[in-house]
């Protein structure tokens, strides 16, 4: 009797601390071997995690006491996570010492979470930190592209006031381009010596910019050489770039009422590769012997294995691409260049549309803007002015 | 039509790019990544017409036996010989096609590449020469550079490495981020053209 009573007692109060650490934390943690040799970190956070798409949350705290500066005096943190509904804490990751962050992904928006954190120092273990119930969220904008969001609707604006005011008849002042008022140049010499004219489009595939902004200028190219009947050559790189520069050539030729002179063969694919591609257009150069070569869009190590092939076969040869490591080549190697910027007003430049001149007046006033922005962070930083406000404007955000 | 269509598909696939970068929705993300991957698929597709030109191009010599036609014979019979053997065999290890590609096609590749230091010290003797006020600063500045990447140069003057970091640091690298800032601005001035459908003349007409 004296024995059924003690089970009781003792059944009873195991009873009574599962329910106060039910009631207490929602769940427990797996193979909880809880020792106090170690000190707990403290003050477990979590939130959801800003500017995503949801399915995120962060977890932040203070590091555990005997985690000192030195990266190896603990093993890390154990990190523990539970649903609501759970009855036990899941093992989720082991960060290592010396780190008071951390964001789970893969999270269902529609569940809330309860995250515990240890420290480990193997053997041991310090008892668990419990956070509070947070659910992940969609946030519908990313607050740190504030500042790109900004200048786009600024450069935007100013583009569309310009081509705005272009349209009412306002003249715009563009500058003289000397690489591409030396394009019907270069075409004339090409016609006058009956050799070919050589246009290289860049080495990229449709999806870069200065592709498409070479094949603007493949079109112009290609009306000068229909209205002359020169010969074209295009030889490219990647098939998608073959059918756009096919249907750019043949367009042009339609457009200057010559669509007998256009051969498919005008645009032709000659090679997958970077350097296959060098050696078939170089001997392009030196066999077919073009009097004119045209490099407009993005290049590579290639730049000046083609545009020095070109110099030696004694062609006039004109250039252009936003690659900066590849200009001091084209420079060396060729009569014009067109830098950075230019290669995408070439477009504009030559068509002389007020629509497509607009656009480049509103690019002229955002640099203005840059350029004073960039003089303003320089006096703000040398002066320690404004508190960092341009750091933060254009390094953190 | 023959423009519209175009230019309606650009408009909408721009601008959910754009929004794509603002909005961090997932279904909106996962959109924006599908197009990207769209592009490759239709790249893939656009082989066909690659090898379709190139055989075209070729076989037309081959047949008239025109200018070096043994040339053109041999580029058709390669592509042949490592598309159908990698079709039958694959391209791992020990497969037709890759003993051609490490023994043929990536010497000749890396033969091709090499010729670019010859190239560089022709290009440079020519820009090197100082026959004007700025050529004779590019000269002067490149002899201060190359000399300070070199151990010579350290041995010569033991300070010459910092003027070369100097140089690089500063003045190279401001010009080079004027002309980066410029190119981004004329890439974003474009790409809102493009989008717009004011930029047509890459669809051959307009």
């Amino acid at each position: 009797m004296f024995q059924i009573l003690k089970l009781l007692q003792v059944a009873s109060l195991s009873l009574f601390l599962c329910i106060c650490i039910a009631y207490s934390h929602p769940a427990q943690a797996e193979n909880d071997t809880l020792t106090a040799e170690i000190a707990s970190p403290v003050d477990l956070a979590v939130k959801d995690t800003p500017d995503d798409g949801g399915g995120s949350l962060t977890l932040s705290w203070k590091p555990s006491p005997d985690d000192k500066e030195k990266i190896g005096d603990i093993d890390g943190y154990e990190i523990f996570r539970a649903s609501r509904g759970d009855t036990t804490l899941k093992l989720i990751t082991l960060v290592p010492d010396n780190t008071t962050s951390f964001t789970d992904t893969g999270l269902d928006n529609k569940e809330e979470y309860i995250y515990a954190i240890r420290a480990k120092n193997t053997p041991f273990y310090s008892p668990l930190d419990y956070s509070n119930f947070a659910r992940p969220k969609i946030n519908w904008f990313r607050t740190n592209r504030t500042n790109m969001l900004v200048l786009l609707l600024i450069f935007s604006a100013s583009v569309l006031l310009y081509i705005r005011s272009a349209k009412g008849g306002k003249s715009l002042f563009i500058r003289k381009l000397a690489g591409l008022e030396a394009v019907e140049e270069a075409v004339g010499r090409a016609t006058e010596m009956g050799k070919p004219v050589l246009f290289i489009p860049g080495i990229s595939e449709l999806d870069e910019i200065q592709t498409i902004a070479g094949l603007s200028i493949l079109g112009r190219v290609a009306r000068i050489t229909a209205q002359y009947e020169t010969p074209l050559v295009v030889p490219v790189l990647y098939p998608m770039a073959l059918a756009a520069a096919g249907e750019v050539v043949k367009g042009a030729y339609l457009d200057s009422g010559k669509p007998d002179s256009f051969k498919p063969d005008m645009v032709r694919y000659v090679a997958g590769e970077q350097f296959a591609y060098v050696a078939a257009v170089n001997g392009i150069m030196l066999r077919e012997k073009p009097a004119a070569n045209v490099y407009m869009g993005a290049f590579y190590a290639e730049s000046l294995l083609l545009a020095e092939t070109g110099f030696a076969a004694g062609a006039i040869q004109i250039a252009g691409t936003a690659n900066p490591e590849q200009l001091p080549f084209f420079i060396a190697a060729c009569d014009y260049t067109l830098m950075g910027e230019e290669l995408y007003a070439a477009s504009a430049y030559l068509s002389k549309e007020p629509l497509m001149l607009g656009s480049l007046k509103g690019q002229d006033l955002i640099k203005i803007l840059l350029v004073g922005c960039i003089i303003l962070g320089v006096i703000f930083e040398v002066f320690q002015i404004g508190n960092g406000f341009f750091t933060k404007l254009f390094l953190e955000q | 039509m023959r423009t519209q269509l175009p230019v309606a598909i650009a408009f909408l696939s721009g601008f959910i790019m754009v929004i794509a970068f603002f909005v961090p929705e997932s279904n909106l993300e996962n959109f924006s990544q599908n197009l990207l991957t769209f592009v490759t698929i239709v790249g893939g597709f656009t082989l066909l017409l690659g090898i379709v030109s190139i055989l075209r191009a070729n076989i037309q010599v081959v047949k008239k036996r025109g200018k070096e036609w043994g040339f053109k014979l041999l580029l058709i019979l390669t592509l042949l010989i490592m598309s159908i053997s990698s079709f039958i065999w694959g391209t791992h290890e020990g497969t037709v096609y890759h003993w051609m590609f490490q023994n043929m096609q990536a010497p000749m590749m890396s033969t091709m590449f090499s010729l670019l230091a010859f190239f560089i010290a022709s290009a440079a003797y020519r820009a090197f020469r100082a026959r004007t006020k700025e050529a004779t600063i590019l000269l002067i500045t490149s002899v201060i550079v190359m000399l300070g990447r070199i151990p010579l140069g350290q041995f010569l003057w033991s300070r010459l490495p910092e003027y070369t970091d100097w140089i690089m640091a500063y003045p190279n690298l401001a010009v080079q981020r004027g002309i980066i800032i410029g190119a981004a601005l004329g890439a974003a001035a474009m790409s809102l053209r493009i989008i717009l459908g004011i930029e047509r003349t890459y669809m051959g007409r307009g």
